[in-house]
């Protein structure tokens, strides 16, 4: 019991001083999107876990807080901050209008056509040029060390604030687990029709569980923005994120609190084994696709302005 | 008086009329037997009175408000609960968490939720097993888990099909008397049962499905010597 006892701030210890072990930015950046993606693994594992509900379109929330924190940063100047609240209501007002006609769909057929909403939300970001910068993407206005405005130059900056995105989201599923609410989510996953015979709601409990983990990925997406101060539809909004989150947290254990987590440093390991700057390189490409010339793009269109 | 009332009840699958035009009611404090030869349509009934099939006519009525059509889990709220012929534990939850799930009906709180499930654990001799995946339970462990869950949701009115099909008559005689100390609690009982000699044991009344219509509804005793119903069951010479 002790020895249980003492794990807790032990490893919130040893998760607080791990930079001061990195000698170079290549290392900590790894780390930081690896608790990125530990994050956004547990929030799908509200839905996709907990609940078994398989999404796979969760790139479409987490492309909302992306672009919602950037695009009310770049025209009303609100800071990324706010933004970020802003793009947490509006993924989860979209997890509504999403879920209410996939729920009525079980298993794969569910899966499709979450997979088919968040590609519908990226053809329509493409396509509006105007206001949300099109294919080519936005970039964040540069602030340099302004952590009011979401923003610094340090990796350390962002390492502490990821660190505790990963820390609510893993308070969040213990409480979900712990709870009526996550009782309920579980009896759901496991039969909804007897569910159903002993009173659970069960559109309701999962509209719920699908608000409650879109909100949470698109405080990811805002991250990202703040991090990677450049976005664009196929980064945000493309499959392979949308795979990859529910995939990690399928292979560390989905359900369970410590899974999601698990799933992520696995993904780290196998990262961890390669080079630093082809590490960078795997990420990327993992994360969008088209790094690189996404990047190119940008630099170009800064030379022109 | 009447807590549960079908009125003219009729479902219709495409051209098979599954129930038609049924009639009967169960009253407070009641054990009633609902037999039929298979395919008589009892499912069909239990699956119209718990929300989960809307009858295509007719009306159900439980304890003054009209139910037929209403989502399941608001029935369940109002305290009429169902059992499923081929169980349905949550296999990767424990007993115990199974039993949970209806006790939260009535507490948020985890662990009075959990006080309350084990205690209805321990009344149905099961609370040594709370722990177990529900999955790993025997047949009868499942069957009488099943009538736990919705036990733990404190129904005025517990519809249960078939729960003794496929017990050893010692399974079935255990299940008998925990059904007679449920009714003893004052909860009302419609039972679907191919077994005669449950039926026979437990039943104050006894409703008579046959080919979707209702054929007898009399005493036991009475029913047994009903020519309709030892027609039904033996075969008329049409058959």
């Amino acid at each position: 019991m002790a020895a249980r006892a003492l794990l807790l701030p032990l490893g919130a210890a040893g998760a607080l001083l791990l930079p001061l072990a990195f000698g170079n930015p290549y290392a900590l950046s790894v780390v930081i999107l690896a608790l990125l993606y530990a994050y956004l693994a547990l929030s799908w594992n509200l839905i996709g876990g907990i609940t078994g509900q398989l999404s796979l379109g969760h790139a479409a929330y987490f492309g909302i807080g992306a672009y919602t924190s950037t695009v009310l940063f770049a025209d009303l100047g609100l800071t990324p901050w706010l933004g970020m609240l802003a793009g947490a209501v509006l993924a989860g007002i979209a997890a509504v209008v999403i879920g209410l006609p996939c729920f009525r769909l079980r298993g794969a057929y569910y899966a499709l056509a979450t997979l088919a909403a968040a590609v519908i939300l990226k053809v329509v970001v493409e396509n509006s040029n105007e206001l949300l910068g099109g294919p080519r993407g936005l970039d964040v206005r540069l602030l340099h060390d302004a952590p009011l405005y979401f923003q610094h130059t340090s990796k350390l900056f962002y390492y502490y604030v990821v660190l505790l995105l990963v820390g609510g989201a893993l308070a969040a599923n213990r409480w979900c687990l712990r709870s009526r609410f996550g009782y309920y989510l579980t009896a759901i996953r496991n039969d909804q029709e007897a569910a159903a015979a002993l009173g659970v709601d069960a559109r309701r409990y999962k509209l719920l569980a699908a608000v409650l983990s879109a909100a949470m990925t698109a405080i990811g997406g805002t991250f990202y923005a703040q991090y990677a101060l450049f976005i664009s539809p196929e980064k945000v909004f493309g499959v392979h994120l949308s795979v990859q989150i529910a995939v990690i947290c399928i292979i560390g254990g989905r359900g369970t609190l410590w899974g999601p987590l698990l799933g992520a440093l696995l993904l780290l390991m196998v990262v961890m084994r390669f080079e630093p700057r082809g590490v960078i390189a795997l990420l990327g490409r993992a994360l969008s696709g088209s790094r690189r010339l996404s990047g190119k793009a940008a630099k170009v269109r800064r030379e022109a302005a | 008086m009447s807590l549960l009332e079908f009125r003219d009840v009729t479902r219709q699958f495409g051209g098979l009329r599954a129930i038609d035009q049924v009639s009967f009611e169960v009253r407070e404090n009641e054990t009633v037997g609902l037999i039929g030869p298979n395919g008589a349509g009892k499912t069909t009934l239990f699956s119209m009175a718990s929300g989960f099939l809307a009858p295509s006519a007719g009306e159900i009525w439980f304890s003054g408000a009209r139910i037929d059509g209403r989502p399941a889990p608001e029935i369940c709220r109002r305290g009429l609960v169902r059992t499923f012929q081929i169980v349905r534990p949550f296999g990767e939850m424990s007993v115990l968490d199974n039993v949970m799930i209806g006790s939260f009906l009535h507490h948020r709180d985890r662990a009075e939720a959990r006080a309350d499930a084990l205690a209805v654990l321990r009344r149905f001799g099961m609370a040594e097993r709370a722990g177990q995946p529900a999955r790993t339970l025997t047949l009868a462990g499942r069957k009488r888990l099943e009538v736990a869950k919705v036990i733990a949701t404190r129904p005025r009115l517990l519809m249960l099909d078939e729960v003794m099909a496929g017990l050893t008559r010692v399974e079935m005689d255990e299940i008998i008397a925990l059904i007679r100390s449920l009714r003893d609690d004052g909860v009302t009982i419609l039972l679907v049962e191919h077994n005669m000699h449950a039926v026979m044991a437990l039943s104050d009344r006894v409703v008579v499905i046959h080919h979707g219509r209702k054929i007898c509804d009399a005493e036991p005793e009475v029913a047994a010597n009903d020519p309709a119903v030892v027609e039904a069951y033996l075969g008329g010479d049409e058959e």
